[in-house]
């Protein structure tokens, strides 16, 4: 099953999104980025694979389930599809668990305060006191410059375009520094392995 | 020193409690911070269920105003995010809580609404495979 979380500010910014795809599965909404934390979550769309234990076989990925994105991304998403039905159909876990640990990218003490900076500004902002909130939101983003959900997604509260020049800014910002992100999996119907990863 | 309120995040729990701003310090009675935070001070130092962290060399944590709350996240290696002038602050979880529970593979537990308001935890799901999709709008 799928369960989709809206990392948005607000139930009215994923209704549209939502009502669009009229999906079966659970559709949440996490204003507080609270999954960002638990689960180290920088950018979006990220997917994570959980089995019947609810034990995580496949770590934060970026994926894609159709071409929207493949032209911006460079990412296809059919290998990605024909592995999730292999390990739904076919029970084929993707990965052991040592290669599951080798793509984990763990929190630092930096991007945790990154976070309480961030849950800091988004209170002030919800109590009306944006001035206090915008220092904070800034600090955030000083902290974890590269944390989408945190400065791309901060754009929208405090009335930034997310498309606009401060996105862009951060975006090529980004590209200069190698993209830092998760660490990409190898989708390989045979057994995965990190050390016979290709550079691609 | 002033008497005042302040509103504190742990993680995502909001507390209101009294403390006492000594300059740029806020201290916390050993009630408030049992309230907010749930350690309590003991004279083996900060508590929690099992827990206990010692003070050693720390002493200056507590004073007659209270237990300095940054000292306190240091102490626990909590990020603690403070605006003293709206008297509110966060603290997040540590760096190594949330890595230990993510190295564990044990997919971490949450409870979110959906558009109607209906909450949904991970563990409802339980026995069947789940793939965790994080959007955003932006």
């Amino acid at each position: 099953m799928v369960i989709t979380v809206a990392l948005d500010k607000g139930p009215d910014d994923a209704r549209p999104f939502i009502e669009a795809a009229a999906p079966t599965h659970p559709s949440l909404i996490d204003t507080d980025h609270s999954l960002a934390d638990l689960y180290r979550i920088i950018n979006v769309p990220t997917v994570v694979w959980i089995d019947e234990q609810g034990r995580i076989v496949r770590p934060n990925d970026a994926a894609f389930g159709s071409d929207m994105f493949k032209e911006l991304t460079g990412i296809d998403p059919l290998p990605h599809l024909n592995a999730l039905r292999q390990w739904v159909k076919e029970n084929k876990a993707p990965l052991g668990d040592q290669d599951v640990h080798h793509f984990q990218v763990l929190p630092t003490a930096e991007e945790q305060l990154a976070r309480a900076e961030f849950t800091l500004a988004w209170h002030l902002h919800q109590h009306g006191k944006n001035e206090a909130a915008e220092r904070h939101f800034v600090r955030a983003g000083e902290l974890a410059p590269h944390d989408f959900t945190i400065r791309r997604g901060s754009m929208p509260i405090r009335g930034i375009d997310p498309m606009g020049p401060a996105f862009a800014e951060m975006y090529s910002d980004w590209v200069q520094r190698g993209r830092p992100y998760y660490k990409p999996i190898p989708i390989d119907s045979s057994s995965p392995s990190p050390s016979g990863r290709g550079s691609g | 020193m002033a008497q005042v309120r302040v509103t504190l995040i742990d993680e995502t729990r909001e507390s209101e409690v009294p403390a006492t701003l000594d300059h740029d310090r806020i201290r916390l009675s050993a009630d408030a911070l049992r309230t907010a935070l749930g350690w309590e001070l003991k004279p083996q130092g900060l508590c929690k269920d099992e827990r206990c962290v010692p003070l050693s060399g720390r002493k200056d944590l507590v004073t007659d105003g209270g237990v300095d709350l940054v000292g306190v996240a240091e102490l626990l290696s909590r990020p603690l995010a403070l605006d003293l002038a709206e008297r509110v602050a966060c603290i997040g979880a540590s760096a190594a809580e949330r890595s230990a529970q993510l190295a564990s593979l044990q997919a971490p537990e949450f409870t979110l609404p959906d558009l109607n308001g209906t909450r949904h935890s991970l563990s409802d799901y339980r026995g069947k495979k789940v793939l965790l999709v994080a959007y955003a709008s932006w």
